[in-house]
């Protein structure tokens, strides 16, 4: 059985919509010959030509604005921000066009448009480089909001944003474009808004997205050593967010730390926090615990490691909440 | 020579109103009456706004009087398969391209946002206030429609200060790059609110154009044929797939910057006395009464006929119902999200 890193999951991902649907158009910076700085676009203006998979001038906000008169022409717009850090001056028109059109034009104008970004930290990466940009998508209403763990579900997502009518924010975990996963990928996955449950138990409810699951996995591993069941729900979509599947596990554990790298505060923990106490008060046997990095700018590569939730954190975390 | 290589301001029209250049634009009579009708009858309803915001019909409206000609002449240039990405100040390009009033002013009735005309139907994007964006989106559509092989173009209006943000240089470097068949239409009409050109930019808008290596012209905003000759051959340029083109109509906002603003407290009335005397719609109708292209009485039914119209569309948008709050959650999505 074939074994795909994350990398080469999107980049089959793209292959196959290029492929499939010729309304489709791949572009950003360095995506040409290069293959973009993550190799995610390798050989696909090669395989598509020059007109369909392009290189632009790097002009983020252009990247993002031409995306809305590339959607208004009848295409399929997937468009790769570099770096998580770089995004920024795209969000006028992200935030500004793209997230209102619909809206705006009383559903005459869609934006099926992806625009996808490698986010998230834990590569010893420059300033810049390793930055949680999650929370400004999630709270700009008429976007949807992605993040794959693995390299399978990559593919899924992926392919469903691209066929989705509306726009995707597609935030790649830089930590896991070379992870690997055996298995055939398939757009047959659970669709955009349905949370995965990656491990069960009746202990505690752990909720993640992106690479902070696998530190999930790893801590409901050594937990189970300790006599602590946890289930661990990998969320792969912040908008829409499986609150049903969030709540349904809390009611059961009683329960809950939810765990991410973006800062703490307005982290997707305060939001999943609030639904959990919408849907499972009466449940709850201990507070809801957020395991999340600190209030503080990305750091430097020689303290990542400190920023970052490590698996003994979010054992620690369990352990208080188990307890309490 | 293309009039897209002129070094000097084009000018066909001189404010009195006779000809300086050659006047044969390839519009018979009813193309110039045409042109006529829709100047004076964005003149009319313009002024029919400022008085309906005054009345508590509108919401902030943001008058164009003055840029009559730079709108009209350059949508006039355009074919139905174009598509037009304005900012919030084209409400006269918008009729020439066959938006409905109502629908368009309802954007300013405060019914709903970016207007609920169809864009698809007149070619004529919704309206665009965050300042310069729509630019992007014009090279982003002439992308597509070069993709498509077609032989269609965009036009995006944008104005003096629009021209300082960033999203002009990346719109302007991407048409370049990309040869798009775009048309970069500023009206500077001499305010960015209330900043006047030489606390904006230090050299003409147009002089950027070499270094995008696009033709860059400077017209008479107030000269009608001018802008009408300037935008056809900036057409028939994207039309042969030799790419974008930088249009500076130069104009005056006789108005307010909108409703909300007070022009008085930063521009000086000589300045706006000086500039009714250059007006757009009195000269063209001097050029057209001299040469005998109308006559008075073609001046005075058109006069009647518009007098009706707007009576109609006053009518219409004074009566246009409030939407029902069920619509609020009704668009964010193809399939709304349910609320958590």
């Amino acid at each position: 059985m074939a074994e795909l890193t994350m990398s080469a999951a999107l980049n089959g991902a793209l292959r196959d919509a290029l492929r499939d649907d010729p309304r489709t158009l791949v572009f950003g910076e360095d995506v040409g010959d290069l293959g973009g700085v993550f190799r995610v676009t390798d050989g696909l203006q090669r395989e598509f030509g020059r007109e369909r998979v392009f290189n632009t001038p790097i002009a983020e906000a252009g990247i993002a604005g031409i995306c809305v008169g590339l959607a208004i022409a009848g295409w399929r717009p997937i468009a790769e921000m570099q770096f998580d850090g770089f995004s920024y001056p795209a969000l006028d028109q992200v935030i500004g066009h793209i997230a209102k059109y619909r809206t705006r034009t009383r559903g005459r104008v869609s934006m099926p448009v992806v625009i996808r970004i490698p986010s998230f930290g834990g590569i010893r990466g420059k300033e810049h480089h390793g930055e949680s940009p999650e929370t400004y998508y999630v709270h700009t209403a008429g976007l949807k909001v992605v993040v794959p763990s693995s390299p399978l579900d990559a593919y899924t997502l992926l392919t469903l944003a691209i066929r989705d009518p509306d726009p995707v924010i597609y935030l790649e975990p830089k930590a896991r474009y070379w992870s690997k996963e055996q298995g055939e990928p398939t757009a047959d996955g659970p669709p955009i808004g349905v949370a995965r449950t990656l491990r069960d138990g009746d202990a505690c409810t752990l909720v993640s997205y992106g690479a902070m699951v696998h530190r999930c996995l790893a801590a409901a591993d050594a937990l189970t050593s300790e006599g602590t069941a946890c289930t661990v729900i990998d969320l792969r979509s912040l908008v829409p967010l499986d609150t049903a599947t969030i709540g349904a596990s809390v009611r059961s554990s009683g329960r809950a730390v939810v765990v991410h790298e973006a800062p703490r505060t307005l982290g997707m923990g305060a939001e999943i926090a609030a639904r959990i106490m919408e849907v499972a008060f009466d449940h709850l046997e201990a507070p809801v615990a957020r395991v999340t990095a600190p209030d503080v700018p990305y750091p430097p590569a020689s303290l990542e490691q400190a920023y970052l939730p490590s698996v003994e954190d979010i054992c620690e975390a369990v352990r208080r909440t188990v307890s309490y | 020579m293309s009039v897209l290589d002129a070094s000097d301001v084009v000018r066909l029209i001189a404010e009195d109103g006779s000809a300086v250049g050659d006047t044969d634009v390839g519009l018979g009579t009813d193309g110039l009456r045409e042109l006529y009708r829709h100047m004076a009858r964005a003149r009319r309803l313009d002024r029919e706004c400022m008085a309906l915001q005054r009345q508590g019909e509108l919401t902030v409206y943001p008058p164009f009087e003055g840029q009559e000609a730079a709108q009209v002449g350059s949508a006039f240039a355009l074919g139905p398969d174009d598509f037009v990405f304005p900012s919030f100040r084209e409400l006269a390009a918008a009729l020439v391209r066959g938006v409905d009033a109502v629908e368009y002013l309802e954007y300013h009735r405060g019914t709903w946002h970016g207007g609920p005309y169809d864009p698809y139907a007149s070619g004529f994007a919704p309206i665009c206030v965050p300042v310069a964006t729509q630019i992007v989106h014009a090279v982003g559509w002439a992308m597509g429609a070069k993709l498509d092989g077609t032989a269609a173009c965009a036009l995006a209006y944008f104005g003096d200060g629009s021209a300082s943000e960033g999203d002009f240089h990346e719109a302007a470097n991407m048409a370049a790059v990309f040869r798009a068949p775009a048309i970069l239409f500023c009206q500077n009409n001499g305010w960015a609110i209330s900043v006047p050109p030489d606390e904006q930019y230090a050299a003409p808008i147009a002089a950027r154009a070499v270094g995008y290596a696009m033709p860059g012209v400077r017209v008479d905003g107030n000269d009608v044929l001018a802008v009408y000759v300037v935008t056809k051959a900036a057409v028939e340029r994207a039309r042969r797939g030799d790419g974008p083109t930088l249009i500076e109509a130069l104009t005056y906002r006789i108005g307010p910057h909108s409703t909300a603003d007070d022009a008085t407290r930063y521009r000086h009335q000589e300045e706006v006395d000086a500039w009714r005397r250059r007006d757009p719609v009195d000269r063209y109708r001097t050029w057209l009464l001299a040469n005998d292209h109308v006559d008075g009485a073609f001046v005075t039914s058109c006069d009647e006929e518009t007098e009706a119209w707007v009576a109609q569309v006053r009518a219409g948008i004074t009566s246009v119902p409030d939407p029902s709050p069920d619509e609020l959650t009704r668009h964010a999505f193809a399939r709304p999200i349910a609320a958590p």
